[in-house]
């Protein structure tokens, strides 16, 4: 996956829905381009995106996991198989001893994401950043 | 066992026996010669790998002879084990150091151990040989006696007299005559015990406790004569059969099956071919080495004869493993004497004894306790001082035993009249046992093992301990024992035995389910706020995570009712709960109606097959007697509830933890056999629980006569119909650790049924841990079954009243979940695939056809199929797509 700086917040921000939208600490899936993203509407009203495809089981489940905290760190567990993930920037902070399906990091994507007016957008291109 | 590769050239060791004796000996051989220095071969006479036969009343109940299968089945795999079933050694030829097998067959040995036990005694009765005689010993013999008494009961056996029952006659009160009655009684039939001396058990018991005995055993309903000699069997005349026994003097004992346990025979007929001495009455004489006059030959068990007699009980016998497996590898172990303490197991009463239980000993004073109304006698015997204790005599609670067999011969610290002070539990002495004090003579582990394996091993629990020091893993009469010296172990060395849950919660769930029902929160914010841990540095305990909150969704379900999708509780939902569905490997789910009790119309099997089919899903028949439906996608799942809702399907909850099915059998309502209506049952207990969320998931079952067709046994709640009612089995599962249901309680009529299995379901709801299954649960809750017998049954905690109202109030509740979602648009907005496109398909998703249906591509096949799209020129299509196969089209 490449690595890019995030410097490309807000001049390529692509508005994908409402907040009202999104339940509280449920996820909500959403296709963006074709890029199946996974958004997050967190209790303190923030809202991260992380990739949809689950890394461990090569499924498009993240949306679907409990969202948690470890920590303090806002985290989301994948329903397939239980892996944790850090939402602010992706990190795979337990792997329950298994490893990604071939072609997959353990962590996930991450995109930039900001609220304006009430509508969610994120940062989809040029590609996906991280933290 | 060991993964150490064979020597090139290992010794022979063989075994002549098949019983649990022999597979101690070679369970210690193989975890002590880690050099692999010995190839081992038994040889068994029966068919079975070596079973428990100290447990073979349970078969009565159990009726799966695996069930009583001894140690770890991975010890018959080793490579330098070998288990030869069905094939009796028939000669040994010493010169020439070798054995003969049945089949003809030479072995030669280096070292032979001799371990072929005894064979029931058959006195010389006149007529013992008349059809319906049997001994008790092997689980041949019981399931020949079980046949017999099933065969005679039958109708047809009385031309029409439906209400003669089976009456059974046991030559011999001693331990094994009083298995066999309780067996006999268990097997419906009626059981009289025939005691030539004065009172039962008079081995093990003294005049007052076999007179003690004698009343509790006549109060289960199993007739008691003493003094009564049989002189004769004599058959039927129209039968042939068993008629009846002819006592002499004391007259005559109409019977229709007779067990005789008058006591056993040692197997030494080899020895005795072979030239080795014998006892006189019988046995391989042995050295305290278990080793005969033949350097090469050995004995141990109940064949053994050690100082001129020998020992019909396995704890004795297992030492003797111990002390040849020790010695086989150049050890210097010696047997130390037999341990005869004895603990009756027959169900509901208590016997106990143990060293000089008949105060044989010079000088000895016996301190007795009797009260013949409870049903209770105590005796211990001490030496002339009142200090030294030689031996006791538990008669209807013999609570005392596991804390005074291992001080025998030790002084007592405190008056030992005092112990047997009618509430001696409460103001008995705190019993320290000295690190010498054998606690599981089974195993012959000491007090002082136990305590090492915490301070020295770092065991940190009762498992551990087991594991570690085999302590309780054969009869498991010291556990209770072993538990407690584990714990005091482990507060001495300060280690807190923490329950907490996660990170976020210092309780365990069932110390959550109280603090949540006693402070009436009903939110998960208002829980972790009041309850959560703040980590150091923090503001507050945080959001939860994965653990505790579908737990408190669970316990908030169970005390308050409501949709688990409903408001704030919807985001503590577990993956399946979330979607109220069973998510499958690639991202779709699959849907399970609840058909009750697995009875469905032929209507019914039809909207099924239909949907499945509009909706292109695979079906596939549960083990719960219902269809699974996989393949759904996400936003399918309202669509396709809404078909099956509309036919007046609801959730089956497969994807909760929660009840799942209560499958049965056919029952009275067709079978031949069924002696209750099972379907009706089933139908009725599953009404009643659907949705009730718990611990883990729960599974019943209900089976319309003993035949247990419907395998409720391995249900956590098994109920099988009886002439007169139901007898309810609890702690029963199968999966990852099978085990099978426990006997709760006999002959309930349907409403008692219904309020114990509520009590059982509603008291393991509010007190098990987070996934953990009513054996698990039953297994760990202080006092075991018996204890939650009393809450279930009588009430011993006095909140039976406050159970019941719980589970009214769950069945008054209970709503059909999806019919929730389906008439609340905020619960169905979850269910869409995208947020910005509600309706689009996971374009990622792709299906093969395989034996008619679908199932996910492969990754494989998934790549694959993009490359061939590819190197055409064409594009990857959207939407989900069929890669394989042409017989199915696959629907968006």
């Amino acid at each position: 996956m490449t690595l890019l700086t995030a410097n490309t917040t807000t001049d390529t921000w692509q508005g994908v829905c409402q907040l009202q939208d999104l339940l509280p600490e449920r996820g909500a899936a959403a296709i963006v381009d074709g890029v199946q993203v996974a958004l997050f509407r967190l209790a303190d009203g923030t809202v991260r995106a992380v990739q949809q495809r689950d890394p461990f089981s090569g499924a498009n489940v993240i949306s679907r996991g409990i969202v948690g905290s470890r920590a303090g760190r806002p985290t989301v567990t994948s329903p397939m198989y239980k892996q944790v993930f850090d939402l602010v920037d992706g990190t795979c902070l337990d792997d329950g001893g298994r490893s990604p399906v071939a072609g997959q990091a353990a962590d996930l994507a991450t995109w930039p994401v900001s609220v304006r007016d009430g509508a969610v957008g994120i940062a989809l291109t040029p590609g996906p950043v991280r933290g | 066992m060991t993964g150490t590769p064979p020597q090139p050239h290992p010794s022979h060791l063989v075994v002549v026996g098949g019983g649990m004796v022999a597979a101690r000996l070679v369970e210690a051989l193989r975890a002590r010669d880690t050099a692999g220095t010995w190839r081992i071969s038994v040889f068994a006479e029966e068919s079975r790998r070596p079973y428990d036969r100290v447990a073979l009343t349970s078969y009565f109940t159990a009726r799966d002879p695996d069930e009583l299968a001894l140690g770890d089945p991975a010890l018959w795999e080793d490579p330098l084990v070998e288990f030869h079933s069905r094939c009796a050694i028939t000669a040994i030829d010493r010169g020439a150091r070798n054995v003969t097998d049945r089949l003809g067959r030479v072995h030669a040995y280096d070292q032979l151990v001799l371990a072929t036990g005894s064979s029931a005694a058959m006195p010389p009765i006149p007529g013992n040989d008349t059809p319906g005689v049997f001994v008790y010993r092997t689980i041949d013999d019981v399931a020949a006696l079980r046949g017999w008494v099933e065969k005679i009961r039958r109708p047809e056996a009385w031309e029409g007299d439906w209400e003669r029952p089976v009456r059974g006659a046991v030559i011999g009160g001693g331990l094994l005559g009083l298995e066999a009655a309780g067996a006999l009684k268990a097997l419906g039939a009626h059981a009289t015990v025939l005691q030539q001396g004065t009172h039962l058990m008079n081995a093990q018991l003294d005049l007052g406790g076999g007179e003690a005995l004698g009343r509790l055993i006549r109060a289960m309903g199993i007739a008691v004569r003493c003094n009564a000699s049989t002189r004769a069997v004599r058959p039927s005349r129209r039968t042939g059969n068993v008629g009846h026994l002819d006592l002499g003097g004391a007259g005559r004992l109409d019977a229709d099956v007779v067990v005789v346990a008058t006591g056993i025979t040692p197997r030494d007929e080899l020895a005795r071919a072979a030239g080795l001495p014998v006892g006189e009455r019988g046995g391989v004489v042995v050295d305290e080495t278990c080793r005969t006059p033949d350097e090469h030959v050995w004995a141990i068990g109940e064949v053994a004869c050690v100082n001129g007699r020998c020992v019909g009980l396995v704890a004795p016998g297992y030492a003797m493993a111990e002390v040849v497996a020790d010695r086989l590898l150049g050890g210097e172990a010696t047997f130390p004497g037999a341990d005869t303490a004895t603990k009756l197991k027959l169900q509901g009463v208590d016997v106990a004894s143990f060293g000089d239980a008949h105060a044989e000993t010079p000088g000895s004073v016996e301190l007795v306790h009797s009260d013949p109304l409870a049903g209770v006698y105590k005796k211990l015997v001490v030496s002339d001082d009142a200090r030294t204790l030689l031996g006791g005599v538990f008669v209807g609670d013999a609570s005392l035993y596991p804390a005074l067999r291992p001080l025998l011969g030790t002084e007592l610290a405190g008056d030992p009249g005092l112990l047997l002070a009618p509430a001696g539990a409460a103001d008995a002495p705190d019993l320290e046992l000295p690190d010498d004090a054998t606690v599981c003579s089974c195993n012959n582990v000491t007090a002082g093992t136990i305590r090492g394996a915490v301070t020295e091993q770092g065991c940190t629990d009762l498992a551990g301990v087991k594991a570690c020091t085999r302590a309780g893993t054969s009869c498991g009469s010291c556990l209770p024992l072993v538990k407690k010296l584990t714990t005091t172990e482990l507060e001495r060395a300060g280690v807190a035995v923490s329950n907490a849950l996660c990170e976020h919660f210092d309780l365990s769930r069932a110390q959550l389910f109280d603090v949540v029902r006693v402070a009436g929160l009903t939110t998960f914010s208002e829980i972790i706020a009041r309850f959560g841990l703040v980590p150091e540095g923090a503001a507050d305990a945080g959001r939860g995570c994965d653990i505790c909150r579908p737990t408190i969704a669970s316990v908030l379900a169970s005390l308050h009712g409501g949709h688990v999708l409903e408001g704030e509780q919807a985001a503590l939902q577990d993956t399946n709960d979330h979607a109220l569905a069973n998510l499958q490997k690639d991202g779709t789910y699959s849907v399970v109606p609840r058909i009750p009790g697995g009875e469905i119309t032929p209507e019914g099997l039809l909207v099924i097959g239909q949907v499945a089919k509009d909706f292109g899903l695979y079906t596939k028949i549960t083990g719960g007697q219902r269809i699974d439906m996989f393949g759904a996608r996400l936003e399918q799942l309202p669509h396709i509830w809404r078909r099956l809702v509309d036919a007046g399907f609801e959730s089956g909850h497969a994807y909760g933890k929660s009840l799942r099915t209560v499958k049965s059998c056919v029952g009275s309502t067709w079978c031949r056999f069924g002696v209750q209506d099972s379907v009706g049952m089933a139908i009725e207990l599953e009404l009643r629980y659907r949705g009730l969320r718990s611990p883990h998931k729960i599974k019943l079952g209900v089976s319309g006569c003993a035949r247990e067709c419907a395998e409720a046994r391995s249900k956590d709640v098994g109920v099988i119909a009886t002439d007169k009612g139901w007898n309810v089995y609890v702690g029963g599962n199968g999966g990852f650790t099978p085990r099978h249901a426990t006997l709760l309680a006999e002959d309930l009529d349907d409403a008692t049924l219904l309020r114990t299995i509520d009590r059982f379901l509603m008291y393991y709801i509010r007190t098990a841990e987070r996934l953990q299954r009513t054996a698990a649960w039953v297994e760990e809750y202080e006092g075991g079954l018996e204890a939650i017998r009393a809450v279930v049954l009588e009430d011993s905690l006095g909140i039976g009243a406050d159970l019941d109202a719980a589970m009214d109030r769950h069945v008054a509740g209970y709503a059909d979940e999806w019919r929730g979602v389906l008439e609340d648009p905020q619960k169905l907005r979850w269910f869409n695939s995208f947020v910005n496109s509600p309706t689009t398909a996971d374009p990622e998703l792709a299906h093969v056809s395989e034996r008619g249906q679908l199932r996910p591509a492969t990754a494989a096949e998934h790549s694959r199929a993009v490359e061939a799209t590819r190197a055409a020129g064409g594009a990857v299509p959207a939407g989900p797509v069929l890669i394989a196969g042409t017989q199915l089209e696959v629907r968006r």
